[in-house]
């Protein structure tokens, strides 16, 4: 009767979590999903706790309480220009307590084989299960938790170098070990080894051995992806945290993780894909970190970079009715949200029409800018998509870039011989002006020139954008 | 530094070079101002406006001359002028270069430095300094409002109690700035307006002012326009002969013609011709903007109004700017500020004549005793000067073919991947046991769902979806709640910690994403 419970519960918790994330597709849908995601988790902790988790509910109730009084403080002190940070780090979490639930699967497993058949039929819980299953049964749960551990090993280690990168604690700049790649593929096959070895003997040793390889390529691989890849990685450590919690449901025959899991990993899946797609890149090029070569020289960029002071973007900005702003990762770095929120309240108050087009890998997370944006009040309805927006820069008077540079590169239209050639990049050069505001001549994430620089219509704007937007409010009121 | 403004001495000049208002930005550029009294009279602007903006207002010319280091002023300075230039000095004015040799001797033997404001070259950084375009601009409107004048009718057509009105006819030719001003005057004050120009690209920018683009039958590959800096060429015999018919063929239904068509460097072209003039209904008006460069209609005499024997007038003004001082002395004021604005990037109110920079380079003349006229072509294109490839439009049943084609290849695709998919799960079902069957189930309907559920999700909520899965992610709990009673004390250590790390990213999750959702706000 209990297990019966138990399954019902599941099943409308599965059907919560769907909902949860099928209401992700609106903003206001949203706020009434993440409620369904809310009582989806706790219906299936609770219907756990009171079905097949055998004992010790109170101290697990306190680890809850504990863990969730340290999961409060953390969400609600952190900064959103911090979310790309606090989200690896949470996958952190999840990889490694998927680790030690496939661990503790592998001890389990090896106390109840120990038995013997009346001390079996007296187990319950988990072990009941384990005591129940075949030798084909068994092997296919060591796979599982073998494979469970290894993602989980991955996802683990990457994240906390993902975390690293993101704030700053890791240098941001790719790098690897001599060897490279062949490290990874040596660590990946040294696991298949483990694995065969750990199904033939069931000893925990070659499992142990498993574990450090997966770390090392978790470690590693994230190592060599650079900053501006983070959307890509971040999506796929999500995915991977997915796997790992679908990979530990089949070796404990628990469905809902199994339901779950397939549903993040599946979402992370999607992410990284539409992050890809964004900068025309494959998922391999991103995972193997750099960009790819060129396949010839790159266009002369002709022409000189021109300055401009805030005086002139302010008559500009005066005499123009229509303004995109494109914000980019030194928007966030330089904290400057909240004067560019303030800045289209003023032009927004003078009548002109103000909109943000947003890019699909802008910033260090898909979403970002938005996140960013809504924070400091800029209403969700000027926030555009690239495809929504793209069509609309010839008849814009102004386009301001703050802080992004690869993403309004014209050459990945115009060089077909550049390295992003081919990346869907915001036209903001189709605009009769553009204004660039940017601390100095430097190339961006990928190193390569960015013609937009040295057209006839645009003027750089150079400084800290947070200075330059203060000194550009002054002039505007 | 400083910059002054002498008055006028063309004969009926009513513009001068420098307003309040362009005083007062040219001062934050650093420049001291200075102007001849009684400068600005004629257009409207008192030596007390002046002063009110902080300029200098000096007695006589001479004094001016020589006590401004930079003199803008408006028309091609005479020899008197140009003598009192010195190396020290620099001009700023429209100066004719082409043909204007001597001037531009005299302006190299003082040493002075001459900027001439119709060289300044046609590319969109310099079109705020684009003096030809603001004037012609004027022009083009002033021209629309002479022909009304002279012309004893309604440009829109009325139906009144007194009978019908039909709207007035009007043909522009040359449709270059002042050309397009003058069709949308012309439209706005009703008239039924047609354009021709021997550029066919601007065919478009002529539909956009409200007229009707006047197509020849005849077809030849025209030069782009764009080749020689966004101005017109001379067209071959073919082409005028084809153009000539087709003028012959409207004259006798217009009732205003405006003729704006000038080459570069060149005398203007006859191309309203005797015959077409006397096919004109009486009280016709032609206003001929060309007249300076001898006219595009025959029998236009400069600066003269004649009316012909069949009542047709013909309008020769060459000074529309200058009819309307006031405004063209704004906007020419407004061009040199800009050009001064350029000269000048340190806003000290020091000149830094930077021949390295193109607009700069193309405008001077004369600079430290050399002729530097013609300028090299400019570095940058005046217009996108690659040619646009043109997709070449399908038909119906191609993009029919297409789209079935697409098709096909998308079923075939996602057959293929059925198949492949139904394979392995088949596969896996062969070898493995039916518990694990089972849950494989479980799992590839989730993934399924997943995919389609995922898709929909809006891209300004990627971080929310983020934070989101991450906290259902956690659903990992769940094994650790259900190994935590069970076993050795490891087990119970690992699976305690487990529950600890999870939760955490349960609420740190759900509560980071309430929190993300509750900022997006309409407005």
């Amino acid at each position: 009767m209990e297990f019966g419970f138990t399954t019902a519960a599941y099943v409308v918790a599965a059907v919560l979590f769907i909902l949860s994330l099928g209401g992700l597709s609106g903003q206001e849908s949203a706020k009434r999903a993440v409620w369904y995601g809310i009582v989806g988790m706790g219906l299936a902790v609770f219907a756990t706790l009171v079905g097949p988790g055998s004992g010790f509910w109170l101290l697990s109730l306190l680890l809850i309480a504990a863990g969730g009084a340290i999961g409060y403080m953390l969400a609600s002190k952190v900064e959103m220009t911090q979310m790309p940070e606090l989200v690896a780090g949470m996958h952190a979490l999840v990889g490694l307590a998927a680790v030690f639930v496939g661990f503790n699967a592998h001890f389990e497993l090896g106390r109840v084989l120990l038995m013997d058949d009346s001390a079996k039929k007296a187990l319950e819980g988990f072990a009941a299960l384990l005591a129940k299953k075949s030798q084909v049964e068994i092997n296919i749960l060591r796979v599982e938790a073998a494979l469970g551990i290894w993602i989980g090993a991955v996802t683990f280690t990457g994240s906390v170098i993902a975390y690293g990168k993101l704030s700053g604690r890791v240098t941001s700049a790719a790098t690897k070990l001599p060897g490279g790649h062949m490290l990874n593929a040596g660590a990946a096959g040294l696991s298949l080894i483990c694995l065969i070895w750990y199904l033939s003997t069931g000893a925990f040793f070659p499992l142990f051995i498993l574990t450090v390889a997966a770390l090392f390529i978790g470690y590693h691989l994230i190592m060599g992806i650079g900053g501006a890849d983070m959307p890509v990685v971040v999506s796929m450590l999500n995915s991977y945290s997915g796997w790992a919690a679908a990979a530990i449901g089949f070796s404990l025959g628990n469905d809902l993780l199994i339901v779950v899991g397939a549903l993040v990993g599946s979402s992370g899946a999607i992410l990284s894909y539409i992050m890809c797609k964004a900068m025309n890149r494959s998922f391999i090029s991103v995972i193997l970190g750099g960009f790819g070569g060129t396949t010839g020289p790159a266009m002369e960029v002709e022409g000189e970079q021109i300055a401009i002071d805030a005086d002139g973007v302010a008559t500009a900005l005066d005499e123009a009715d229509s303004v995109i702003i494109i914000p980019g990762y030194g928007m966030a770095v330089a904290q400057a949200q909240q004067n560019v929120a303030e800045l289209t309240r003023r032009l927004r108050a003078k009548g002109k029409e103000v909109r943000f087009a947003i890019h699909p890998v802008a910033g260090r997370l898909p979403g970002h800018m938005n996140v960013l944006l809504a924070e400091a009040k800029v209403p969700y309805d000027i926030v555009m998509e690239m495809d929504e927006i793209n069509d609309d820069f010839p008849e814009t008077d102004v386009a301001i870039v703050i802080g992004s540079n690869d993403i309004v590169n014209p050459a990945a239209q115009e060089d077909p011989n550049s390295p992003i050639a081919g990346m869907p990049v915001l036209e903001c050069w189709k605009a009769k002006q553009v204004f660039v505001s940017k601390r100095g001549q430097g190339t961006g994430y990928s190193g390569i020139e960015n013609p937009l620089f040295y057209k006839e219509n645009t003027r750089m704007f150079y400084g800290d954008a947070k200075q330059s937007l203060d000194t550009l409010l002054t002039l505007i009121n | 530094m400083k910059l002054g403004t002498p008055k006028e001495i063309f004969e009926g000049e009513a513009r001068v070079a420098m307003t309040p208002d362009s005083a007062r930005q040219l001062q934050k550029l650093g420049y001291e101002c200075l102007i001849e009294t009684g400068a600005g009279t004629q257009a409207g602007f008192s030596d007390a406006a002046y002063e009110d903006a902080g300029v200098t207002v000096v007695k006589t010319a001479a004094a001016l001359w020589k006590e401004a280091d930079i003199i803008a002023k408006v028309r091609q300075p005479e020899t008197t002028e140009l003598k009192r230039l010195n190396k020290d000095k620099t001009l700023i004015s429209f100066f004719n270069p082409g043909g204007n040799e001597e001037g531009m001797e005299l302006a190299k033997s003082k040493g002075a430095t001459v900027v001439a404001m119709e060289m300044v070259p046609r590319i969109s950084r310099a079109q705020k300094m684009d003096a030809l375009s603001s004037m012609a601009n004027i022009a083009g409107y002033r021209a629309v409002i002479e022909a009304g004048n002279n012309f004893g009718r309604f440009f829109t057509g009325q139906i009144t109690a007194a009978g019908k009105v039909p709207p007035a006819k009007v043909l522009v030719v040359g449709a270059g700035v002042a050309g397009l001003a003058a069709i949308g005057t012309a439209t706005s004050l009703g008239a039924v307006t047609y354009a021709f120009d021997v550029r066919p690209e601007v065919a478009e920018q002529v539909e956009s002012m409200g007229a009707e683009f006047v197509y020849l039958d005849f077809e030849e590959e025209q030069q782009d326009g764009a080749a020689t800096g966004g101005y017109a060429s001379v067209s071959s015999p073919e082409f005028r002969e084809a153009q000539l018919a087709k003028f012959r063929e409207l004259a006798p239904e217009i009732d205003i013609v405006i003729t704006t068509a000038l080459i570069p460097n060149r005398e203007a072209p006859k191309l309203w011709l005797a015959d077409m003039i006397a096919a004109m209904k009486p009280g016709s008006v032609i206003v001929d903007l060309a007249a300076e460069k001898g006219g595009n209609a025959e029998g236009t005499v400069a600066d003269e109004k004649v009316v012909t024997d069949n009542g047709v007038t013909i309008i020769g003004y060459t000074d529309f700017p200058s009819r309307m001082a006031s405004q063209s002395s704004s906007l020419y004021a407004t061009n040199i500020r800009h050009m001064m604005a350029d000269l000048t990037p340190e806003k000290d109110g020091v000149v830094n004549h930077n021949m390295e920079d193109d607009v700069i380079r193309g405008a001077t003349v004369t600079h430290e005793g050399e002729i530097t006229f013609p300028p090299p072509p400019p570095k940058v294109q005046a217009i996108a000067a690659k040619p646009k490839e043109v997709v070449p439009e399908l038909t119906p049943e191609e993009k029919r073919a297409q789209e079935v084609a697409e098709f096909k290849a998308q079923t075939k695709q996602q057959v293929t991947l059925l198949a492949v998919g139904a394979a392995v799960i088949l596969g896996v079902g062969l070898v493995a046991p039916a518990s694990f069957m089972q849950h494989f189930i479980v799992f590839v309907l989730a993934v399924f769902v997943g995919f389609q559920v995922i898709w929909n999700v809006s891209h300004s909520l990627h971080t929310p979806l983020m934070a989101v899965t991450n906290a259902i992610s956690s659903i990992i709990i769940l094994g650790a709640l259900m190994q935590i009673g069970s076993g050795s004390f490891l087990v119970i250590l690992l699976a305690a910690l487990s529950v600890f790390m999870a939760g955490i990213n349960i609420f740190g999750g759900f509560l980071v994403t309430r929190r993300m959702l509750a900022m997006f706000q309409k407005s």
